[in-house]
């Protein structure tokens, strides 16, 4: 253990020690309280009665447990679709950007054709343009997508394609591939491997790490993006949780609506736990070191 | 053509001049190399690079019944002369300063606390990411219908009631309203920031820390002296992304305040953008106030790279 701020030593003795365990049980108390406090609220808050939810001062545990808004929730907003419709989504966002950001961080990375730190440069750029500015000119693509005329409108492609151009993608997946030592790859080229069989049998399965990191992204940007698809999914059919949910909140009782939300966030909260080993070593190492 | 004379180059019977294959080869490789890069640009110029385009190009045009014509200004005197364009600005302002004082202050200090701590890490980094993983419109309804009732039964005004403290109407009350966004999206956002900081705070070598305090430096001065400078970068980046991203207020005002919220207290440009192009069926001035917005954070940026290149 590298020492910090405070020494070790200091910790470990007399005062120190007694102010340590006092900060380290109110950080653990508050952090509780503050963190997951609102979720508890949330998940039983969803569980009382309209009387109970009015009810001064609100009460701890729901008195009479009303599961009904939980069904209510499922059946009145359609959930079953809400969810499937989010999970095929991210299913394809995580097709699509594992393919293609891939292809082009190997290509950028292993291959570097000409033109091509040019091409990372512009992709880069992308990132210093607030997602707000371009939303007008993305959704009028979208609807008549140039040269072919095709209306994108209601289809996934609306969804999978916009999330392909992610040059946070790219620049992960290629600084993974740079520490791809260069003599492997010789070796497979006098082996008489092709630049693609190359990637399969020898960039991939050493990059297991980065790509789960890279689908993790993936699943959890359509399900926390809102008004892109709101936009390019206007139909009932073809909704999103977090859209649906919004659309139904209008005349839907509160109870009803937070039992929705609570719903919603199941799947990417279970992921996260899951994954959050690998969540926070692709947050840590892939951004942002300097 | 190249890919005819690829093969050839290779062939070991006659050995092509080696400048040849070389070329050859060169070629075959930049063919490959820009194959694979494709479907990404693809994309990228689809949704990217021809809308940045595309937007500045709509911001000068007027569509009316299918006949787009070239209007020069028009677009931006008519979003300039509207009153809400001033109020959404000026809000939109104060939400980042505000998230700036507390969502980009307070992570840095929440990951210092984490650093110190020797127990219960795991737990703690969890805890303070979950929200970071919630979708917004989830997090933003469980504000919005619990935690900012106005009335004493919502959650806040329960504790501050218990607490003694006056209550608040919270999104009813127009002072109210951006102090309450910044609240519920400091809370969704903090996460993030805090693990990009615990990252860095670990590549501090602790002899630093050490010789400050064998100077006889507290606290506080091993923190301005040593932990700062140290994770000067990366405080002054995510500075940038919170200011962009801050500046893109869109989904709090419209959930948890119905759009423009009491009195217009609520209405940010990025919501203006939403009506204009969406509700008033003026996408061309929701281009031109797109546009404004992406010149001001550029105008932010080039600040932020003439200070940061200054330091070093």
């Amino acid at each position: 253990m590298t020492r910090t701020l405070i020494s070790q030593a200091q910790l470990q003795r007399g005062r120190g020690r007694f102010l340590y365990w006092t900060v380290l049980t109110v950080v653990v108390a508050g952090f509780t309280l503050v963190f997951l406090g609102p979720l508890y609220w949330m998940v039983t808050g969803a569980l009382k009665s309209g009387q109970e939810i009015a009810q001064t001062p609100p009460t701890l545990w729901p008195h009479d447990p009303q599961l009904q808004n939980y069904a209510d929730a499922w059946n009145n907003l359609d959930l079953a679709k809400l969810l499937f419709n989010t999970f095929y989504y991210a299913a394809g966002a995580v097709f699509f950007q594992l393919v293609f950001d891939t292809a082009a961080a190997y290509a950028l990375s292993k291959l570097r054709p000409v033109l091509g730190t040019v091409i990372l440069g512009l992709m880069l750029a992308t990132l210093m343009i607030p997602a707000m500015v371009l939303i007008v000119p993305q959704y009028v693509t979208a609807i008549d997508l140039p040269f072919v005329h095709v209306n994108l409108l209601d289809s996934p492609w609306a969804i999978w394609l916009p999330l392909v151009a992610n040059a946070f993608n790219i620049f992960l997946l290629k600084r993974f591939f740079d520490s791809i030592p260069e003599d492997l790859i010789a070796a497979a080229q006098v082996d008489g491997a092709s630049p693609l069989r190359t990637l399969w049998s020898i960039i991939l399965p050493m990059s297991r790490p980065i790509l789960g990191v890279v689908s993790i992204f993936a699943v959890t940007a359509v399900w926390k993006d809102f008004l892109w698809p709101k936009l390019v999914m206007p139909s009932p059919e073809t909704r999103t949780l977090s859209v649906g949910i919004y659309a139904f909140s209008g005349g839907t009782p509160m109870n009803v609506v937070i039992a929705a939300s609570v719903i919603a966030a199941i799947p990417t909260v279970i992921i996260f736990l899951i994954f959050q080993r690998n969540i926070m070593s692709g947050l840590t190492t892939g951004s942002l070191k300097g | 053509m190249a890919i005819m004379t690829a093969p050839s180059a290779t062939t070991p019977i006659r050995p092509a001049p080696p400048t040849v294959s070389r070329r050859g080869r060169k070629l075959r490789d930049n063919l490959t190399g820009h194959a694979f890069l494709l479907g990404a640009v693809f994309c990228f110029a689809l949704f990217m690079w021809f809308p940045m385009i595309r937007g500045i190009v709509m911001s000068f045009q007027r569509t009316r019944r299918g006949e787009t014509t070239w209007v020069g200004w028009d677009n931006y005197t008519r979003i300039i002369a509207d009153p809400s364009f001033w109020t959404a600005w000026k809000n939109t302002f104060l939400f980042t300063a505000l998230a700036l004082v507390v969502g980009y202050v307070l992570p840095f200090f929440v990951a210092i606390l984490l650093n110190e701590l020797r127990h219960a890490k795991g737990y703690l980094r969890i805890l303070v990411y979950l929200p970071v993983m919630l979708p917004p419109a989830s997090a933003l309804f469980l504000f919005k219908y619990y935690a900012y009732d106005p009335s004493e039964a919502g959650l806040f005004n329960a504790i501050l009631k218990a607490l003694h403290l006056p209550t608040s109407e919270w999104m009813q009350s127009p002072t109210m309203t951006i102090p309450a966004m910044v609240i519920a999206s400091t809370w969704m956002n903090l996460g993030s920031a805090v693990l990009i900081y615990l990252a860095s705070l670990q590549n501090i070598p602790g002899e630093l820390y050490e010789a400050a305090e064998l100077d006889g430096a507290g606290v506080w001065r091993r923190i301005w002296n040593v932990t700062i400078p140290q994770t000067r970068l990366i405080l002054a980046l995510l500075a940038m992304l919170q200011i962009v991203a801050t500046m893109q207020l869109f989904i709090e005002p419209l959930i948890l305040a119905n759009g423009a919220g009491t009195q217009d207290s609520a209405t940010s440009v990025a919501y203006l953008i939403y009506q204009h192009g969406f509700f008033q069926n003026d996408l061309n001035g929701a281009a031109a106030l797109g546009v404004i917005m992406l010149i001001v954070l550029a105008a932010f940026s080039a600040v932020y790279v003439r200070l940061t290149t200054k330091q070093d």
